[in-house]
C-alpha cells in the first residue's frame, strides 16, 4: 500500500499592527498610488516589539492543529520555513516544538527563502512517503520587518509580517500529489542579505523576470508530471510576491483571476509564510472543495523555486 | 523588415494596452506609452517570445523606444530559412 500526505488542515497568524501605504508615504518617498500600481500591494502586518517568529508561528500552529483535531502530542515531525528566525539556535522548530509542549518529533528548520513553505512541505510529504513520519507540523513564518532597511523605497513597500501552518498525515488518499523544487545559486547577488549587512537587497527588475519565466516553467513541469493541463486545475495558490507575477502566471496558465487566491494586497510579501496564509485564508472561506485540484508554487532568493500539486480532500 | 516592425508593433500594442496609432517608431514606452519599469520588463519577455529569441538584462535596459526595439530584433533574429 502506497501512502500519501493528506492535508488535515491550515491555520495561520497576522500580527495586529497595519502599516499601510498612507503610513508609509509619510517614512519615505513614495505613495499609495506608485505602490498599488507595481506591486498591488495595500498593506502589510508588522510584528509588535518583543513578538518573533516563534510567537507567531505557534499561533498558526495552535490554529492548524485544531482544525486537524491532531493534538500536538501525536505530531513526529516538524518543519518550519522561516529567513528570519528568532534565534541562530536552537531553530525555529525546536522553539515551536516546546511551545506546543510536544516532545521527542523531529524537528527542524529549512531556509529557501520565499519558496521555503514549498521546501517544507516537499520534505515533509517525503519524510511521510518514506513512512519516516506519520504526523507532521508544516510551518512558514516570517519577521521580514527586522532585515527591512525601512529608508530603502524600493524594498521597504514590499514585505509584511506573519506565519501560516499545515497539518498532514499518512493516508491512503492524497492529499499531495507531487512537489517540484529547483535553485540556482548563481543568482545569489539580485536577491540577498549581504555578509556584515543586516538588511535585504534585492534588484527588482531582474528578479520580477526570472520570477515570471521560472514560475511559468514550473507550473508547466507540475502539470505535465500529473499528466495535466491547466484545465485540470481549479486553484492557483502563488507565492504572494507582487500581483503583477501572479497575474503573468496566471495569464501563461490561462487561468481567471477568480481561481486564483490573492492576499498580496493586505499581507505584502511575507516570504516563506505568503503560501500558507494564502492557503488558510482560501481554506476558512469555503472556497476550496473536497475533490478539486490546487497549484502551489513560489519563487525566491537563492534563486530558488518550486511547487506543489495538492488535491482538497477536506469537505 | 516591414514585417519586424509590424510583429513589434503589435506586442507593445497588446502589452502595454495602447491604440495602433500611438506606437510611432519614435514612441518612448515610459515617456509617450505610459510604461512603468515593470511593464517594459514584460514587453522585452513578450518580445523574446515573439521573436523566440534571448535580450539580455544589459541590453534591455537600453530599449526604451519602439524603433530600438525594432533595431535589436532586427540585428538579433534567429536567421530563419526562406
Amino acid at each position: 500500500m502506497s501512502l500519501h500526505s493528506r492535508l488535515l488542515g491550515t491555520g495561520s497568524y497576522l500580527p495586529e499592527r497595519i502599516l499601510d501605504n498612507q503610513e508609509l508615504s509619510r517614512m519615505v518617498d513614495t505613495s499609495d498610488e506608485w505602490i498599488v500600481a507595481r506591486t498591488g500591494i495595500h498593506r502589510r502586518h508588522l510584528a509588535a516589539a518583543g513578538q518573533g517568529s516563534v510567537d507567531m508561528a505557534y499561533r498558526a500552529a495552535r490554529e492548524a492543529l485544531a482544525m486537524a483535531a491532531v493534538p500536538a502530542s501525536a505530531l513526529d515531525l516538524i518543519v518550519v520555513a522561516t529567513t528570519t528566525p528568532d534565534q541562530i539556535f536552537p531553530s525555529t522548530a525546536c522553539l515551536v516544538q516546546a511551545r506546543l509542549g510536544n516532545r521527542g518529533a523531529a524537528a527542524f528548520d529549512v531556509q529557501a527563502v520565499c519558496t521555503g513553505f514549498i521546501y517544507a512541505l516537499a520534505t515533509a510529504d517525503h519524510f511521510i512517503r518514506s513512512r519516516a513520519a506519520r504526523t507532521a507540523l508544516v510551518i512558514g513564518v516570517e519577521t521580514m520587518s527586522r532585515i527591512i532597511d525601512w529608508t530603502d523605497r524600493s524594498t521597504c513597500i514590499l514585505f509584511g509580517d506573519g506565519a501560516g501552518a499545515v497539518v498532514l498525515r499518512a493516508d491512503q488518499e492524497a492529499g499531495i500529489l507531487s512537489t517540484h523544487l529547483h535553485a540556482d545559486g548563481s543568482f545569489a547577488d539580485l536577491l540577498q542579505v549581504p555578509v556584515g549587512q543586516g538588511h535585504l537587497q534585492m534588484q527588482g527588475n531582474p528578479v520580477f523576470r526570472m520570477a515570471v519565466r521560472t514560475l511559468g516553467e514550473i507550473v508547466q513541469e507540475t502539470l505535465a508530471a500529473n499528466h495535466m493541463t491547466a484545465r485540470d486545475l481549479d486553484w492557483l495558490v502563488p507565492h504572494q510576491a507582487n500581483i503583477r507575477i501572479i497575474q503573468a502566471t496566471a495569464e501563461k496558465l490561462g487561468m481567471p483571476m477568480e481561481r486564483v487566491v490573492t492576499t498580496v494586497a493586505d499581507h505584502g510579501n511575507v516570504s516563506a509564510a505568503s503560501v500558507p496564509l494564502a492557503l488558510d485564508h482560501a481554506a476558512r472561506l469555503g472556497s476550496f472543495q473536497r475533490g478539486q485540484t490546487l497549484l502551489l508554487e513560489a519563487f525566491g532568493g537563492g534563486f530558488t523555486w518550486g511547487s506543489a500539486l495538492l488535491r482538497w480532500t477536506e469537505e | 523588415m516591414d514585417d519586424i516592425a509590424a510583429r513589434v508593433k503589435k506586442v507593445v500594442v497588446e502589452q502595454l494596452g495602447v491604440n495602433e496609432d500611438e506606437v510611432t517608431n519614435e514612441a518612448s514606452f515610459a515617456d509617450d506609452l505610459g510604461a512603468d519599469s515593470l511593464d517594459q520588463v514584460e514587453l522585452v519577455m513578450a518580445l523574446e517570445e515573439e521573436f523566440d529569441c534571448e535580450i539580455p538584462d544589459e541590453e534591455a535596459e537600453k530599449i526604451s523606444t519602439v524603433q530600438q526595439a525594432i533595431d535589436y530584433v532586427s540585428a538579433h533574429l534567429p536567421k530563419q530559412d526562406a
